[in-house]
């Protein structure tokens, strides 16, 4: 047991490598000096106070939504439409703060209520793909994706249209909020909230238990290896597989609303940043495990906020992140399967 | 053309599974050598050996004396070794000329035309009826079967190996099939039929071997001896536990009029009631409607007219989900044990746990293992709580299947009870159903094994494309008759009787 | 509108449906031979601008489209290996690389973003092209939309009237039935993936290079096609003809977006672009229904004619998958 742990994580530190020699292969194709484009990004995520506390800030919304993708992933589903349950989590989030900004109520109250129609917006959105998908036969992948291109051109027809700026409507986003109403920061100036990170370790810590320990998460993962036999076990599976939707889609909606009310006050056209899919990767990186997901998605948000230097220091485009990020989670794939190859050859035959 | 097949010391381990341990066996040409076994003996992997499917760890194969080098089906085929397996391997939604010639070496063109003409001709040779430009899966068992014989005669097949034909055939298909093989041996073929039935075996054979535990267990020649053949497949006697009937109580299920309809069958106005702690039968080619029937019986169809009732006239369930069936106490066991009914990848107690249910919102640990210890001991299940349900043998699925069912039950409705299994866990799986029987639980059963379906079931339905027979009482049949009645014969006389009664 | 404009149109739809005829093809190949290749999104961008760089560095068009089938090829391998030999989910490999590529795609275009390339000359057939209607409509086009028309029958005639078409077919359908036949199913599977991954890869030069020319990165326009492309395959039902089909559908939805952005002034114009995905959510739902549970169910509660009436539509509409799709095959 600890053997095969042992092998684990060598392969793992081997994926890293490997994913580190292909960026730098990139870098050196781009004709870019590799080692300072990695201090750069290091420097970015870990040089001052103030870009670790951006680390964390863009840490928040991607443990959430890898900790709703945590519960898709157990029942088999590839929700890749959380995307579209993030901007809508935000578009409700926005319609609420801009409905209760004229009424007297206190912040407390009127910023829980954008968090409480935040998890609405995600979980409609996430329900409608899970609907298409146990009732209408559309594999969650393409339901998912048509509703993420859908979602954007929401977004973008309400910052344009309904919800535009007095004057020109502009890519900035719509109108910020009434500062009373932006989730309290630890610093002025400083975009990280207590609050938020506080709801990101609890979404992940719930995620953690339940999928653990509880009779919802042992049926759940039942259905997603096998919803036959899940149903004549008794479990009904479609419930199971719209309450994972759901469970996801509020999730990713909180994380929509946090962008809203503790980051940018206000909605912007890409107000889901890519965290969705992100979020996919981390799952996988971390093999569907709550704890080690918490810490790859630190890794991953450094990379993020790291790679922000790299455009104003080296003029190179900041998707190198992306690059790393996804060469990693490649290698880590292949490398579990070249492992899994290893221990069948050596075990004679397969199980 | 005549071969002679020489297999040399064949070992092949799937894990710890010894599957063939050091096989020998010298197969003269032009004659039928039978290989005989019970189910998980060795007999498949054996031939798939020979026919390059599976490579041995160690061993040698020899072909009119040379050593062949079978890496592959392709080595095989080039070699002259065809093989029919036990599962049909064709394509289900190809038309028949498209399926005999896929493979078939050849240029760009599939030549389409003329193969047709040599399926027709070929078929008509040995009386097969088959049409060229029909689908696959419009084909009963035992045509995919002719017709993966007919395409390996057409690929130049000098060793034809036959695993498990007589399967799922109807009495009809099989003495037709008996009469090709004796015409193909007469003409040089090496024929090697396999089976674990003891009377195909000693009806159609010119020789036997027989396998036990992955080891050649002795050889016989004809005349057989029944009970020699029996204990060098078991290694003993083996003894079947009396018949007994039990007084049929109250009913648990009426259907009434039901009809059924998928893509390919329509069953018409099938009535059957089904009274408390009686086994029914349910016999038929594979994909005769009586899948489709069984499935209805546990909501998992809905029929398009008539009526399922449980507990007498009490409870209408017509057109409810599987899932309110299961709450009354039917339990619906597939065949597929591993596709349908169990999760790989969870353990042997989780599944109890899920299987149990449970109050609250967490799952008691300590309950939990408490209760699939228990299980297991009472189901004598060769695993451990947390043992995969993947590791475990097909036999040991099957027991841990029927250690899932809840009690009470009114209905147990299963699918091939103990296909695939040797003959100790076919035993086991039956006294424990019959346990359940005589605890009021009334049982419904498909098997494709007519012996079964006599030694078990209080009355009989037949199947026949989509028609089914009234109730038969079990003790007015015969296999004869049985395996008459699923092939389309004998029909009027027994709906005949059922109209005058 | 006048006839001559129409035509015009028309003949614009016939080359703005060539890079997806290629890359829907590519993906039926291979999707026909058991493996899905997710990545097609990412990979799109790859081959667009690599592509794109290729031709700018050599000036030679050939030299380009040479390159976005490498990249196809080179990307569809990565799936291969993973999938046939390591036995990953190709699912999950795939859409990994199609993140993968798009950022790849992203970061080596930075310098060449904006910059003028060579472009894809339209090719009048002689004498042809002189014929009314015709004429205008069919063979005034570039030579990539020729071949795409030529593409679509092609790969019909392989899949569907030829030997190793039938094959390619069997070792998608049920793995160890070709086996046993003596098709060598790994090494084949790689073929095909590979090959489709090459035809698929042409979409992008097709793009970078013709349809809409240059390499603008982000802002290309490009990302998103890729998703369209896998389901107009699934639309398409695994058949090149109805494929084709889907394209065009899709290139005309896109098509009369621009048309009538002109007309509705207050919406933004990424509103109507997006107008094809939900119609995509539509059509998928159309050839998936006959499969669902609750319509066989209320299906069986219709009277007799009716019901089999309309589980006859349903079942015309139905794509069925290969069987294998998605799953390894292990040869012993
Ligand atoms: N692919 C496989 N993987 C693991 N075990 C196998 C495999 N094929 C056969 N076995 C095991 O090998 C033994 C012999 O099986 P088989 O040759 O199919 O027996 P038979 O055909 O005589 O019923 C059985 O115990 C079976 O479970
Ligand atoms: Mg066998």
């Amino acid at each position: 047991m600890r053997k095969e742990r042992l092998a684990k994580l060598l392969f793992g530190i081997g994926a890293l490598a490997l994913a580190l020699g292909i960026s730098t292969l990139v870098l050196l194709a781009a004709k870019a000096p590799p080692l300072a484009a990695y201090a750069n990004i290091a420097l970015g995520a870990l040089g001052s106070w103030d870009v670790a506390a951006n680390v964390l800030v863009s840490w928040v919304p991607l443990v959430l939504a890898t900790s709703g993708l945590l519960v898709t992933f157990t029942a088999g589903l590839w929700n890749i439409g959380i995307e579209g349950q993030i901007t809508l989590g935000a578009i409700f989030a926005t319609w609420a703060l801009r409905a209760l900004q004229g009424a007297a109520l206190p912040p407390a109250l009127a910023i829980g209520l954008a968090f409480a129609a935040g998890m609405a917006g995600g979980a409609l959105w996430a329900l409608l793909t899970g609907a298409l998908r146990t009732f209408g036969g559309v594999n969650e992948i393409f339901g998912g994706l048509g509703l993420n291109f859908v979602s954007t051109a929401l977004n973008i027809w309400l910052i344009f249209g309904p919800w535009k700026r007095p004057g020109v409507a502009s890519m900035s986003g719509t109108v910020p909020f009434d500062k009373s109403l932006w989730l309290p920061t630890l610093a002025p100036g400083s975009r990280l909230a207590p609050a938020s990170l506080a709801l990101a370790l609890a979404g992940i810590a719930l995620v953690f238990v339940l999928l653990r320990g509880s009779y919802f998460g042992l049926r759940l993962k039942a259905v997603g290896r096998n919803p036959r036999a899940a149903l004549l076990l008794g479990i009904p599976a479609e419930r199971y597989l719209l309450a994972a939707f759901l469970g996801c889609g509020l999730l990713a909606g909180l994380a929509g609303a946090v962008q809203v009310t503790a980051v940018y006050h206000r909605l912007i056209p890409s107000i889901s940043s890519g965290y969705g899919y992100l979020g996919l990767m981390v799952a996988m990186l971390a093999s569907n495990q709550a704890p080690l997901a918490a810490l790859v998605a630190l890794f991953f948000a450094a990379l993020n906020v790291g790679s922000i230097r790299l455009p104003i220091v080296l003029k190179l485009d900041s998707s190198l992140a992306g690059v790393l990020q996804g060469s990693l989670v490649l290698f880590f794939l292949l490398g579990q399967g070249a492992r899994q190859r290893l221990l069948e050859r050596k075990r004679g035959g397969r199980p | 053309m005549d071969v002679r097949v020489e297999l040399r010391d064949i070992e092949k381990s799937f894990g710890p599974v010894k599957a063939n341990a050091g096989i020998s066996l010298d197969i003269p040409s032009g004659s039928i050598q039978g290989i005989l076994g019970e189910n998980g003996a060795g007999k498949s992997t054996l031939m798939k050996v020979l026919s390059g499917f599976i490579r041995p760890d160690s061993g040698r194969i020899l072909l009119d004396g040379k050593a062949a080098s079978i890496g592959s089906p392709a080595d095989a085929i080039r070699a002259g070794v065809g093989m029919l397996h036990q599962d049909p391997l064709d394509f289900p939604p190809l038309r028949l000329v498209d399926d005999f010639v896929l493979g078939r070496p050849g240029g760009i063109g599939p030549e389409r035309r003329s193969a047709a003409a040599e399926l027709a001709r070929l078929a008509g040779r040995f009386g097969f009826a088959l049409d060229p430009e029909g689908y696959v899966d419009a084909l009963t068992v035992g045509e995919r079967q002719q017709l993966e014989i007919l395409r390996l005669l057409w690929i130049g097949a000098r060793v034809l190996i036959l695993d498990e034909p007589t399967t799922g055939i109807s009495l009809p298909q099989k003495e037709k099939l008996f009469a090709t093989l004796r015409e193909l041996a007469s003409e040089g073929m090496t024929v090697l039929f396999v089976s674990h039935k003891l009377e195909d075996v000693e009806a159609l054979c010119d020789r036997a071997a027989v396998l036990r535990q992955g080891c050649l267990a002795g050889e016989a020649e004809p005349p057989f001896s029944s009970e020699a053949l029996v204990s060098l497949m078991f290694g003993k006697a083996v003894e079947l536990a009396p018949k007994r009937r039990l007084e049929p109580g109250r009913s648990v299920l009426a259907a009434k009029g039901v009809c059924l309809e998928s893509p390919r069958l329509r069953i018409q106005d099938l009535s059957l009631c089904v009274r408390s702690g009686e086994v029914i039968g349910l016999a038929g080619m594979e994909g005769s409607g009586q899948a489709l029937f069984l499935g209805a019986c546990a909501g998992l169809a809905r029929p398009v007219a008539g009526s399922f009732c449980l507990e007498a006239e009490g409870l209408d369930m017509t057109g409810r989900s599987h899932l309110d069936y299961k709450r009354a106490g039917v339990a619906y066991l597939p065949a597929a044990r591993l596709e349908q009914a169990l999760v790989p990848g969870l353990t042997l107690g989780e599944h109890f746990t899920l299987a149990e249910g449970g109050r609250g919102l967490f799952v008691d640990r300590k309950a939990a293992a408490k209760l699939a210890e228990e299980r297991i001991a009472a189901y004598n299940i060769k695993g451990r709580p947390e043992s995969r349900i993947e590791e475990l043998s097909g036999g040991n699925q099957q027991r841990a299947l029927l250690a899932l069912l809840t009690s009470p039950l009114s209905l147990i409705l299963v699918e091939h009870p103990t296909r695939g299994l040797d003959i100790e866990s076919t035993i086991y799986i039956w006294g424990k159903l019959k346990e359940r029987c005589a605890a009021g639980s009334s049982i419904v059963f498909i098997s494709s094994d007519l012996d079964e379906i006599l030694q078990y079931s209080d009355r009989v339905l037949v199947f026949f494309a989509g028609r089914a027979s009234p109730p038969l009482d079990a003790a007015s049949l015969d296999v004869e008759r049985l395996g008459g009645l699923i092939g389309g014969k004998g029909w009027d006389e027994i709906e005949g009787k059922a109209g005058r009664a | 509108m006048t006839g001559d404009v129409l035509i015009v149109n028309l003949a614009g739809l016939l080359a703005s449906a060539a890079p997806l005829i290629f890359a829907v093809i590519g993906e039926t190949i291979s999707e026909r031979a058991g493996v899905i290749n997710l990545s097609m999104n990412g990979m799109i961008l790859l081959s667009a601008m690599g592509s794109f760089s290729v031709a700018l560095a050599t000036g030679s068009l050939a030299a380009g489209f040479l390159a976005g089938a490498a990249i196809g090829a080179l990307v569809a391998l990565v799936v291969a290996a993973a999938g046939i030999s390591l036995r990953q989910s190709q699912v999950a490999v795939g859409f990994v690389l199609a993140l993968l590529c798009r950022d790849l795609s992203y970061f080596l275009g930075n310098p060449v973003m904006g910059q003028v390339g060579p472009r894809l000359p339209p090719a009048p057939i002689p004498l042809l092209a002189g014929l009314p209607v015709a004429g205008p409509l069919l063979f005034r086009q570039d030579l990539m939309t020729y071949l795409s028309l030529l593409l679509v029958a092609g790969a019909w005639l392989f899949l569907f009237k030829t030997r190793p078409g039938l094959v390619l077919r069997g070792i998608g359908e049920k793995p160890e039935a070709a086996y046993a036949r003596g098709a060598r199913v790994k090494a084949l599977r790689y073929l095909y993936t590979v090959l489709g991954g090459a035809i698929a890869g042409l979409a992008g030069p097709i793009y970078s290079l013709s349809v809409k020319a240059g390499w603008k990165g982000s802002i290309s326009g490009l990302d998103g096609l890729g998703w369209i492309v896998l389901s107009i395959t699934i639309f398409g039902g695994w058949k090149p003809f109805r494929a084709a089909f889907g394209c065009y559908l899709f290139a005309l939805l896109q098509w009369l977006g621009l048309v009538l952005q002109p007309l509705l002034p207050g919406l933004p114009s990424q509103v109507l672009q997006v107008a094809p995905f939900p119609l995509m959510i539509l059509t998928l739902l159309l050839v998936n229904l006959g499969k669902a549970e609750w319509v066989e169910r209320s299906l069986a509660t219709l009277p007799g004619p009716a019901r089999r009436r309309l589980s006859r539509v349903l079942r015309a509409l139905n794509a069925t998958p290969p069987a294998a799709l998605g799953t390894p095959f292990e040869e012993d």
